[in-house]
């Protein structure tokens, strides 16, 4: 149990009145590779931005390592900004450096390390020919790339990915996954994502997410809630399917 | 035509106008891929009140419009960070009120008022060495918080939400970048006049936008392009005796209406 690096304990969460998420129970360790899945609305995203500190957490709480990546479901904002692949890798890094006091407000530009570092993350999602390239001149998938390559940058503890293959071909799929694979052997990945066929063979854990949150380390056939609707059928008795290659008695 | 040069208040505009350009095209660059346009136009006009307050009580025109406009600011910032689906109404409210506050100062003073004329439309050739002094200070100024600044404001300008996720203080700098535009607004007041000053902040930087693949490239084109469009209305204005505010606009638009003409043909050539 020491080797939780995420632990989520009766978390409710409403935007307004209506409640989004409900009594989440939730502890992903260290070399986890966790994998979220449930139907649109679900929650999926707002999950991840409890975690990210980016909605507050008013019901239940979060502990969480600090030190953060995070690959946001929507990087088409802001398309039209005048602003270089290269530019956009380097906001990935912290805002800190090693001056204290007010010096380090005032630290000016980027130095060569952390773009080096910038151009082997855009390497290894294999997006280091389009450095000097505007950002809205690539296509959607090719922008996805380019922000899991910032989310790298950072070298995070943990990375939270929100559908980051939606519009990447199946070739870069499996090349994101395969990176998020050989990754996970030093650092914790949570990743969202639709794609049940991709997540079987790289997720360790797997939560369902529709409102509340169901669990599977392994298959047990009573995780299936009928209460949740078609979406769960179709999807869980798919992923059961692949994962036991044995009839579901759903 | 060179002899104006020679006026003393022909060099003071000249140079009141380059300044006041090249502050315009950063912060207009700001303004444009922040999607402000519309809150900058809100400060614009809420200044109206600083102005009609400062004729009725007698002090500084730029003093009052300059406090209207940071106050205005500081509370559009205030209502975007925390507020962001009332925007629209919070800021036509302030709006609206600004303006009104001005023309019940100015109902209240008696006589006509050539200032408030000059502040509606420019009066860049009124322009005296003490506003010079004033506008070389607000760029330098400028120049140097971008400087030093850059990544931050380029970060939260980009997608603030990241920013914040990498410990940069979005509320902080979402705010400066309003107070630095009302600053400059007031002043770009000074060259075009309240009615045009947006144009006047965003026309060369649809140009530039264009043209550039950095914010930093695109401020810098922006203030290059407005400076000369400023200089070419200036001298337009004094040649066919016009009012300078609308030589400068003009000269702008047509430039940009020139610009998106060629930009299609190219593409329709290729
Ligand atoms: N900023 C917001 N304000 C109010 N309601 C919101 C907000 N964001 C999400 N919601 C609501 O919360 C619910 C969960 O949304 P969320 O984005 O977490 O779903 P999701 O599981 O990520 O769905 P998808 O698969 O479509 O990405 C939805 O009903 C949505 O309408
Ligand atoms: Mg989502």
């Amino acid at each position: 149990m020491k080797n939780n690096i995420l632990e989520i304990k009766n978390l409710s969460f409403a935007y307004l009145q209506q409640e989004v998420l409900q009594d989440i129970n939730l502890e992903v360790a260290k070399d986890d590779f966790l994998a979220i899945i449930g139907p649109n609305g679900g929650g999926k995203s707002t999950l991840l931005k409890l975690i990210l500190g980016l909605e507050k957490v008013k019901t239940g709480t979060i502990k969480i390592s600090k030190n953060l990546g995070y690959v946001p479901q929507n990087t088409n904002i802001n398309i039209n900004f005048p602003i270089k692949v290269i530019d956009v890798v380097l906001m990935g890094h912290k805002n800190e450096t090693k001056v204290k006091g007010i010096k380090k407000y005032f630290k000016i530009g980027y130095t060569k390390d952390e773009k080096d570092c910038a151009l082997a993350s855009l390497k290894e999602v294999g997006m280091e020919k389009f450095a000097d390239s505007k950002i809205g001149s690539l296509s959607g998938g090719q922008r996805q790339r380019v922000m899991v390559a910032r989310a790298l940058s950072a070298h995070p503890k943990i990375l939270l990915l929100d559908e980051p293959t939606s519009s990447i071909d199946v070739e870069g799929q499996k090349q994101i996954y395969d990176l998020l694979k050989k990754l996970n052997k030093e650092i914790t990945i949570i990743v969202v994502s639709h794609d049940i066929s991709v997540i079987l063979g790289y997720a360790s854990k797997v939560a369902y997410i529709n409102k509340k949150l169901v669990i599977h380390n392994g298959i047990e056939k009573d995780i299936i809630d009928r209460d949740n609707g078609h979406f769960c059928e179709v999807e869980m008795i798919q992923m059961l399917d692949q994962l036991k290659q044995k009839d579901c008695s759903c | 035509m060179l002899e104006v040069l020679s006026y003393d208040f022909m060099q003071n505009a000249l140079i009141a106008g380059i300044l006041v350009s090249i502050a315009s095209g950063i912060i207009g660059s700001l303004i444009v891929v922040n999607r402000m346009v519309f809150l900058a136009g809100g400060i614009a006009h809420t200044s109206y009140g600083g102005i009609g307050m400062a004729i009725y009580f007698g002090f500084p025109i730029f003093f009052g419009a300059s406090l209207f406009a940071v106050l205005s600011a500081i509370l559009m910032a205030y209502i975007t960070l925390n507020q962001r689906d009332k925007i629209d109404t919070f800021v036509g409210l302030i709006w609206a009120v600004g303006m009104a506050i001005g023309i019940i100062f100015v109902d209240l003073t008696p006589g006509y008022n050539v200032d408030l004329m000059s502040y509606l439309f420019g009066s860049i050739l009124a322009v005296s060495s003490d506003d010079i002094t004033y506008i070389s200070s607000l760029l330098g100024l400028i120049i140097f918080i971008m400087i030093f600044w850059y990544k931050q404001i380029l970060a939260v300008s980009y997608d603030s939400v990241y920013a914040s996720l990498r410990g940069i203080n979005v509320k902080f700098f979402y705010t400066l970048i309003l107070v630095l535009s009302a600053l400059t607004v007031v002043i770009a007041i000074k060259v075009v006049g309240l009615i045009l000053v947006i144009a006047l902040l965003t026309i060369p930087v649809y140009i530039a936008e264009k043209l550039s693949s950095s914010l930093a490239s695109m401020m810098i084109i922006s203030g290059i392009l407005s400076s000369i469009f400023t200089v070419i209305g200036l001298f337009v204005s004094y040649q066919f005796d016009i009012t300078s505010g609308a030589s400068i606009i003009m000269i702008s638009a047509l430039s940009l209406l020139i610009f998106l003409s060629i930009l299609k043909i190219k593409k329709q050539l290729l």
